[in-house]
Formats: structure tokens, sequence, C-alpha cells
């Protein structure tokens, strides 16, 4: 525990949640925890249970069983606007902007700006728009433009500050650097460092190791269903995950950090047990 | 030339159709010995275009959406019918024939029903999950039949008199005088609109266009409006017509108040605030905003807390209204309501839609596109039928043009759009 961000409390915490499709255990059991000013790794196959797992926190399915802690108080999470109301934002795979529409209207979809008669205020909402992603990314120009005619970086940057204006202190990326180029993926790791930086927690999706290694500062793996183990990315080597990830085993020399689902558990890793 | 556009921040699309438009015209013009740009035939054009212009404004919502509807032909027709019984039928047993009220209470009735219409598709659409193309395939099968069935199939009139005068005839003209001052508050309109929309943006220190540009906007805007309204200020009443008009008013005829302006008929004012409310509602409200949000991208609108579903039955109910409004205009004009009223109009209305750059594939279009569209597919009928090509003849060359338009607009967009501009 030398990190300092431990020794706050965490933003988030999922005690052994449990979900299930027609008898299939999608999510048998898994605790994660998420501090602020910290990045997440939540890695797997495909279909070892974590996009399910990440799913009933941003609200898109409900737990079986199972507890969501935000900020100490537990926290009924139904659909994505109570997520929202507990300052958790997700950003989806496919971006989830709308392609037609410009940076500041997409940014402010679902919660526009009006003005006093009930109409869109289209210049106040540019105005903030361009507050935000200035400070995310200085050199985003085309605000006029439908997002469509904006670079893959570009869209991540709206999709981030969409989730920043609404006060997002959880950010959940769903494979985050999927279908980037390199310049781009330097891109969104910098963004992220940032939020870092702002206190922001984040959680990032991804079933490839490569893409949130060096973003992270700890990883949470998980296979069929469980939670092999939780480790912090300077401990382990790319080597020790991908084990994790294939065989479902943690790594010789950290197994008395193990979490419950791997063999030989012995207790859950950094603090998802004290309380 | 296209770097002027861009400055001047006009749609480059829009100016492609005007040329196209401006084309036909001429053509004609020329075709028909100078018979086709005159004040008489401008006016016919206007009044025959209205109806489809009106659900053409619609539909482009339809589309927007990502939907189709197929029915608004029949629509048009059952409600036309219902409208013609309410007012000839149902209101007299209470009213007195011509009542001033009648005509109010009928197009209300309409209304209604066509919302009503409207909403059953579009709850089938959207809670259902029926494609649009089906439930409205289907719709436009239940409600020609249906449109039988309000009379068994007898033709409806005489109409009321003063509903008659939505339909524009000889006395369904707001005159001289008041044309002169519609045209008036258009033009203070579009100075408003322009000065405000460029101080807002200033006082974000937003760029603004130069403001030679916003003159020169401004200018054909304006000088837009006049145009149109000396052109139907200059159809004058037929002697005949206007002698009987004097008589009814009790003054004297003379020879020169014989020359009795037509001025703007008033199923184009119906048009003109349609148009006008619509591109309001498109621009400026959260309803326009997620219409084609949803258009964009359904998961991301949903996603954002957009009742994609709700809104589905929304667009489809103001399909239904402006159906019942389109239906009020064509019955009027033919001052009889007969069941067969707005057949084919379904086709016409796309058409109009896709001509006027609305994208089949959703999250794209314009209202003022629309009408132009509309304006298009008219002027070639209207062009084809003053030069006295057959009827079949004009199907067809009809349907090459909408092919071809369809075409050249998305070669000309793969090749002049600008991913940046």
């Amino acid at each position: 525990m030398t990190d300092p961000n431990m020794t706050k409390d965490p933003l988030v915490e999922m005690q052994d949640i449990h979900i299930s499709f027609g008898g299939v255990k999608a999510v048998d059991g898994v605790s994660i925890d998420l501090y602020p000013g910290e990045v997440v790794g939540v890695l797997g196959h495909n279909g070892a249970g974590k996009s399910t797992l990440i799913k009933i926190l941003s609200g898109a399915y409900q737990a079986d069983s199972g507890q969501i802690i935000v900020d100490g108080k537990e926290a009924k999470i139904e659909n994505a606007r109570d997520a929202r109301d507990n300052n958790i934002e997700t950003i989806y795979q496919n971006l989830a902007l709308a392609d037609n529409l410009d940076a500041a209207q997409n940014l402010f979809l679902g919660r526009e700006i009006t003005d006093k008669f009930g109409f869109l205020d289209d210049a106040a909402m540019e105005h903030k728009a361009r507050e935000v992603l200035h400070r995310l990314n200085p050199n985003f120009k085309k605000f006029t433009s439908p997002v469509s005619a904006l670079s893959g970086g570009q869209r991540q940057s709206v999709a981030i500050a969409r989730a920043l204006l609404f006060e997002a202190r959880v950010l959940i990326m769903d494979e985050p650097c999927a279908a980037l180029g390199v310049h781009e993926t330097k891109m969104v790791g910098e963004l992220i460092d940032q939020l870092k930086r702002d206190g922001l927690g984040i959680l990032l999706i991804s079933h490839d190791l490569h893409d949130v290694f060096d973003l992270s500062d700890r990883l949470h793996v998980m296979k069929n269903g469980k939670l092999v183990g939780s480790v912090r990315t300077e401990d382990v080597t790319h080597d020790d995950v991908l084990g994790m990830i294939i065989l479902g085993k943690m790594p010789e020399h950290l197994l008395h950090l193990a979490g419950p689902g791997a063999t030989n558990a012995t207790g859950a890793a950094n603090g998802t047990t004290h309380r | 030339m296209s770097r002027l556009l861009s400055k001047m921040e006009v749609d480059r699309r829009l100016v492609g159709l005007a040329v196209v438009l401006l084309i036909i015209w001429v053509g004609f013009d020329i075709a028909s010995g100078g018979r086709f740009i005159t004040p008489r035939n401008i006016f016919n054009l206007s009044v025959q275009t209205a109806s489809v212009a009106v659900m053409a404004c619609g539909m482009v919502l339809i589309i927007v959406t990502r939907h189709i509807d197929l029915s608004v032909g029949a629509v048009l027709g059952v409600l036309a019918m219902i409208m013609g019984v309410v007012q000839t039928d149902v209101l007299p047993q209470f009213l007195d024939y011509n009542h001033p009220l009648t005509w109010v209470l009928t197009l209300l009735v309409g209304i209604v029903v066509g919302g009503l219409i409207g909403s059953i598709q579009g709850v089938a659409v959207g809670y259902l999950g029926v494609p649009a193309f089906i439930v409205t395939l289907g719709g436009l099968l239940v409600w020609r039949g249906s449109a039988w069935w309000v009379t068994q199939g007898r033709t409806v009139a005489p109409l009321d008199q003063n509903y008659i005068l939505l339909g524009g005839g000889i006395e369904g003209t707001i005159g001289a005088t008041w044309s002169w001052i519609v045209a008036l508050i258009a033009i203070l309109a579009i100075i408003y609109a322009a000065i405000m929309e460029r101080r807002r943006r200033l006082s974000f220190e937003f760029p603004v266009k130069p403001i030679w540009a916003e003159y020169t906007n401004t200018i054909i805007k304006a000088g837009l409006v006049l145009v149109v309204v000396a052109t139907l200020n200059a159809y004058h009443l037929p002697t005949r017509a206007a002698e009987r008009l004097l008589e009814n008013k009790g003054i004297p005829v003379t020879p020169e108040n014989l020359e009795i302006s037509h001025g703007i008929p008033i199923p184009l004012l119906i048009v003109a605030l349609v148009a006008i409310i619509l591109t309001i509602a498109v621009k400026r409200t959260r309803f326009g905003r997620y219409v084609f949000a949803i258009g964009g991208n359904p998961q991301a609108a949903e996603l954002a807390g957009i009742n994609v579903k709700r809104m589905t039955v929304a667009v489809f109910a103001l399909m239904g209204v402006l159906c019942a409004i389109s239906a009020a205009i064509s019955s009027a004009r033919l001052q009889s309501a007969g069941n067969d009223l707005g057949t084919l109009d379904e086709l016409r209305v796309i058409a109009a839609v896709v001509i006027g750059g609305t994208s089949l594939a959703g999250g794209l279009g314009t209202i003022y596109g629309a009408l132009i569209g509309a304006l298009v597919m008219q002027s070639l009928q209207s062009g084809m039928a003053l030069l006295g090509v057959d009827t079949s003849l004009q199907s067809i060359v009809i349907g090459l043009v909408l092919v071809v338009a369809v075409f050249s607009d998305k070669y000309f967009h793969r090749r002049y759009s600008d991913p940046t501009a």
C-alpha cells in the first residue's frame, strides 16, 4: 500500500456481483474497486464476463445479487440515468456519437441548454463545448463540422468531453483504442493521463493487453465469469498477465494477492475485502 | 465560386437545386413560347404544389429518422372524405350552412383524426417494431379502403364556402394590399434574424461570416420575397370574376377598379407557415435535434436518454396532422371530396423530399430542400402538360428525373464535398 491513492476511500466498489443469463453464470461473485486518480484495466478474453460486469455498473444490466457502493454508500443502478446520477459515465466502443451532428450538438445531446422560451441555445452550447474541448485537446478546431468529418482520436475527445461536461467522476471506457492508429492511440493515452491528474477514476475494458497495460495503474483480470486476480501493473510483466488471461492462474510470485476466483485464493487484492 | 459560396455559408446543394429549377423554368418557357414564366402560371404552380409541399415537410422528418411513410396519399384520401362529411352532413345539423365556424371545426376534426391515424402507425413502428415500410404499405390499403367506406364511394360536394378558400380559388387569396404587408413582415423578419444571429455569435467571440456576405444573403432573401409577391400581385382576376366580386360588395364597376390582383393564394400562405414552423422546430427545439440524432445514430440517441419510441410516434403523428392540412387544401381546390383523392401522392411526396436532398439513409435533410423538390416535380408536370405531352410520357420523364436526381446528388456530393467543410 505505497500508492498514495490507496489511502483515500474508493470511488466505486462492486462487491460479490452475480448475474446469469439462462443458466450461464456470466459473472460469478466478482468484486472490483476503483480509487480517485487511478486507471484500472479490466482484462479478459471475449466471454470472460468483463463487459457484462461493466454493463452492470453503467446500468445496462442489473445484477442478480451483489452490491455497488459509490462514495461509501450503496447505490441502486437500474438504468443509464441512475449511473449518470452517480457521476458514472460510459464511453462505448462504437463511440455513441451521432455522426451527422457537430461536436457541440453531440456533447449536449439529451441535456441541451435552452433559452427562456425553451428554444435551443446553440451559441451557448458551442461556447461551453469550445471551453471543454480546448482544455482536453487544444488542437481541436472543427466545431461546426459533423463529427463524421473528425478523426478517431478527435471523436474520442468529443466522447470524453461529453462525459466531463456532466461531471463524471468515474469514466468507463470500452475498448478505448480499438480502431485507432498509432498517433491516435497516443492521443487517447495523453487524454487519460490528464483525466487521471484531475482525480477521475477510469475503468478501461479491453481484451487486448497491449492497449491498456501502459495506461493502467492496476489490472483486474477475469476468466469464465470469475475474477482471476487484481494486480498492480508495476508488479507484473506482460507474460504474467497473459498467463492470467489465458490460463486463469495468478503468477507464482504474486499468489498471495490472488482474487477469489483464482486457484489458491487467499483473499482479494488491494482493499476489496477490508470493509 | 465554391469558395465564395462557402464564405457566404450557403448550402451548395440548395444552389444546385435552384439552378436546376431555373433551367426547367427557362426551358419550358422557351419551348412553350413564353407561356411558362407568367404571373398566371406561377400562381397556378404555387397552388398546385401546395398539397404535396405540406406533406413533404413532414416526410423529411420521417425519412431523417430512417423511416418511410407510404400511406400519406391514402391518409389524405380518408381525411378529405371525413372532413367532407363533417362539413356537409354533420355540422349543418347544429350550425347554419356556411357558418363561419364550420371550416374551423372541420379542419380541427381532420387534424385530430390525422394525428390519431399517424399515432397508430407510429406505435406499430416504434413500439411493436414492425418496419415502417410494411406498416405504411398496409396503411395505404387500409386508409384507401376506409376512404371508400366513409360514403360508400359517393363524392362529397358542394363544400362549405369558407372551407374552399383554403384551396386558393378566385377568392382564396389575400389580395394585393395584404400580400405587400406579408412581404414587408417577411423581410423585416429576415433582417431581424440575420442581425440577432450575428450579434449572438459575436457576443461569444465566435467567427462570423464577412459583413458583405451578410448583406448579400439578406438582400437575396428579401429580393426573392419581393419578386414572388410582385409576381402574384401581377396576376389579375378575370374580368367576369372581378365584375361579380365588385357587384357582390356593392361597388360600382369602372375600368380602373376591375384590375383586381390575386395576391398570395391562401394555400401558399399555409405552406409558408408550415415550413417556417417546422424549420424552427428542426433547428431550434429539442424535438428537431432528437429527430436528427435518431437518424444519425439511434443507439447513441437511446444512450443519451432520448425516448426513441415516443419520438417515432410523435413524428408519425405530425405526418398525419400534415396530411389533414394537405387534404383540406386539395379537396378545397377541387371543391369536392372524392375517395380517390391523393392517389399516388405518396410517390410525389417522397420524390420531392429525395430530390430536395434528404438522404434515405437518414440523418440528413432540410425542409426548404423538400419545398424546392416539390416545386421541381410540379414544374415538370405542369410544363409538360402545357406543352401537350401525353400523361404516360409525363410519368416516364418524372420517373427518370427522380433516378437521375438522386444519382447526380450522390455523384456531386462525393466529388465536391470537402470532408472539412
